[in-house]
């Protein structure tokens, strides 16, 4: 019992020195622009830098819009899936983990010769098209984090019975998913949600080569110019998905039908 | 011609067939039940008058109108289901209202059929609360109240309490039947608990392998069973095998004994016969002139009771024989000799193919 206690212990000391370390590391840098004394000028620049108020603000309206794509293509894909081609479920569970095999910088490169100014469909021609695509691969990108989270929420409720039950009174398909299904997995969707916004706020390659003004770009300049405020917008990147996390267990804290189901 | 007419109805999942031929006319108001075990088709064929199912072939006429073409929210049928199927995320009152709600009824008049739901299954008082919060027997209530709240043409319910443990499951049939009777809304039951069927309906459909072996009042299907199926399924049954002597008068040789039923049989002399005699119709008391009586030895006796169960051996089988408990009586005990003795009328004959029944 002892010696397993004390491996325990162990495990936890290399993880904590592991994860920890680095973060502590940075936080205590990002305090120390000023010489002698800890401060919090590195965070004064950041915010004060009207640059970040612009990355920043695209990049949490792009977060949205591609939540909002995400939600419109996933839940009903996954749902169609569930109810009427199971079959089709380990192809499908394929597919969305192919973003994470395939870089991408191989999205993005596909994208731009896709949909060039010479192509059929010139969407990198104009910003609102270029707006598009950009979402289009953050949809992408998120993907596998999305059908999971609607797929485990799907599985805990009975999706078949539900759906007829709603049918038998007279609703159509799109008053099922909208009335029945989607409330029911409404937590598995806000935590997909949460985690999308965590990747679109981070995300550099896709917005960079299609040379949008997002956050990620913005992070990877000033830490390539500046000493201090990359350490503080580290820590503020972090304490956003952090944040976003805190605000999956506070939903699923506050949702009211699903405490203690029999 | 009936308000709900199934004719022809066949289903096939590839290359297995499911359900056979089946034919049925269900008078306005009518509580009919489709009884048999696990894979008998009962479901299928409840599921394709829902719509959830499309016929391989045949017709569903509902009020005169075919509906096999339309969706299953345009059939306007009420449906229970074994797992209540309640909205999570909605609360009994909002759950009741989900029909009324997509049907676009006025606010006043929702809120005025919700409480009147929820008065007929006796949950006034729940409205506020999520499915989470009742038991298995009050959701299935409420499941209730919202499939009839639409004012369905057809109610469907489908093993509505097999989830549910024994006392609730009794309380419930009889509500379930006396809201049906007080609505005279048409019924299609679907259950493998004969009780319930046998408790319930005004017609029972027994359902073997896709096929409605037989279609009858709770009394002719439990009395003259017309299949050796029906006959086994519905009730406890003892079966012995004889051998036909006289075709004519009806006389049977079992075992090393000769017995005559006094009345004509089908087969031929010299044929092996199924007999089917209910426990309840076996006595030990010697009966009138006319009885068959048949020796043997009680082997166990089960007190249950209102009612004793007695097993004896009498040589060609066990049988089984139900009496009523009386203070005054002690059962009788195992080894025992003792003479069973049955009416000739109670004695049910099957042959090996759609049997022949026998009429009391």
């Amino acid at each position: 019992m002892k010696v397993n206690r004390f491996w325990s212990w162990l495990a936890i000391a290399v993880g904590v020195i592991y994860f920890a370390l680095p973060l502590l590391g940075t936080i205590e840098f990002s305090l120390r622009m000023r010489r002698g004394e800890y401060s919090l000028d590195a965070y004064r620049a950041v915010l004060a830098d009207p640059r970040f108020h612009e990355t920043f603000g695209y990049s949490v309206i792009m977060a949205i819009c591609t939540i909002v794509f995400g939600v419109l293509l996933v839940v009903p894909t996954a749902y169609w899936v569930r109810l009427k081609m199971p079959r089709l479920r380990p192809l499908l569970e394929f597919i969305t983990l192919l973003p994470l095999v395939i870089p991408p910088i191989v999205i993005v490169f596909g994208y731009i010769r896709m949909y060039n100014t010479s192509s059929l469909l010139p969407l990198t021609g104009s910003a609102m098209g270029t707006n598009l695509l950009l979402m289009f691969g953050y949809a992408t990108l998120s993907l596998p984090y999305m059908y999971r989270a609607v797929d485990t929420g799907l599985r805990a409720i009975d999706v078949r019975s539900l759906t007829e039950a709603a049918q038998s009174l007279g609703a159509g398909w799109v008053l099922i998913l909208a009335r029945v299904i989607l409330p029911n997995v409404l937590i598995a969707v806000l935590s997909g949600a949460f985690l999308t916004f965590a990747i679109v706020i981070g995300e550099f390659v896709l917005a960079a080569l299609l040379n949008r003004p997002a956050f990620g770009p913005y992070l990877q300049l000033i830490g390539a110019n500046r000493a201090y405020e990359p350490a503080a917008l580290a820590v503020i990147s972090f304490a956003i998905t952090w944040a976003c996390m805190g605000l999956i267990q506070l939903v699923t804290q506050f949702s009211k039908h699903t405490k203690a189901p029999r | 011609m009936g308000f709900l007419d199934i004719e022809h109805l066949e289903k096939f999942y590839g290359t297995n067939q499911v359900v056979k031929d089946f034919n049925l006319s269900i008078e306005k108001g009518e509580f009919i039940s489709f009884l048999g075990p696990s894979g008998c088709g009962k479901t299928t064929t409840l599921r394709m008058v829902a719509g959830f199912e499309t016929p391989t072939s045949g017709r569903i006429r509902i009020n005169g109108k075919d509906v096999v073409d339309q969706r299953p929210n345009q059939r306007n049928i009420g449906m229970v289901f074994q797992s209540y199927a309640l909205f999570p995320n909605l609360t009994v009152a909002q759950n009741v209202a989900f029909g009324l709600r997509v049907a676009r009824a006025p606010k006043a008049k929702i809120r005025g059929r919700v409480a009147e739901m929820l008065a007929i299954v006796g949950l006034s008082e729940f409205g506020a609360r999520f499915p989470f919060q009742l038991s298995g027997g009050q959701q299935q209530r409420v499941a209730l109240a919202r499939a009839l709240a639409v004012q369905p043409q057809v109610l469907l319910l489908d093993e509505p309490l097999s989830a549910l443990d024994a006392k609730i499951r009794v309380s419930l049939r009889s509500e379930i039947r006396d809201i049906q009777k007080t609505l005279g809304i048409t019924t299609i039951y679907v259950t493998h608990d004969q009780e319930e069927a046998l408790s319930m309906s005004d017609r029972i459909v027994v359902m073997h392998q896709g096929v409605a072996d037989q279609v009858g009042t709770p009394f002719e299907i439990y009395n003259t069973p017309k299949t050796r199926f029906v006959a086994s399924f519905v009730g406890t049954l003892n079966q012995i095998v004889a051998t036909i002597q006289d075709p004519s008068t009806g006389t049977l040789q079992i075992g090393a004994d000769s017995v005559t039923l006094g009345r004509p049989l089908a087969a031929k002399t010299g044929t092996e016969v199924g007999l089917a005699i209910r426990p309840e119709a076996l006595s030990l008391r010697p009966q009138s002139d006319g009885a068959l009586s048949l020796p043997g030895r009680i082997v166990a006796v089960d007190f249950l009771g209102s009612v004793v169960r007695v097993k004896v051996d009498t040589g060609s089988g066990v049988m089984s024989l139900d009496m009523f408990n009386r203070p005054t009586a002690p059962p009788p005990v195992p080894g025992e000799q003792v003479a069973l003795s049955v009416a000739a009328e109670d004695v049910i004959v099957l042959s090996d193919g759609t049997a022949v029944g026998q009429s009391r």
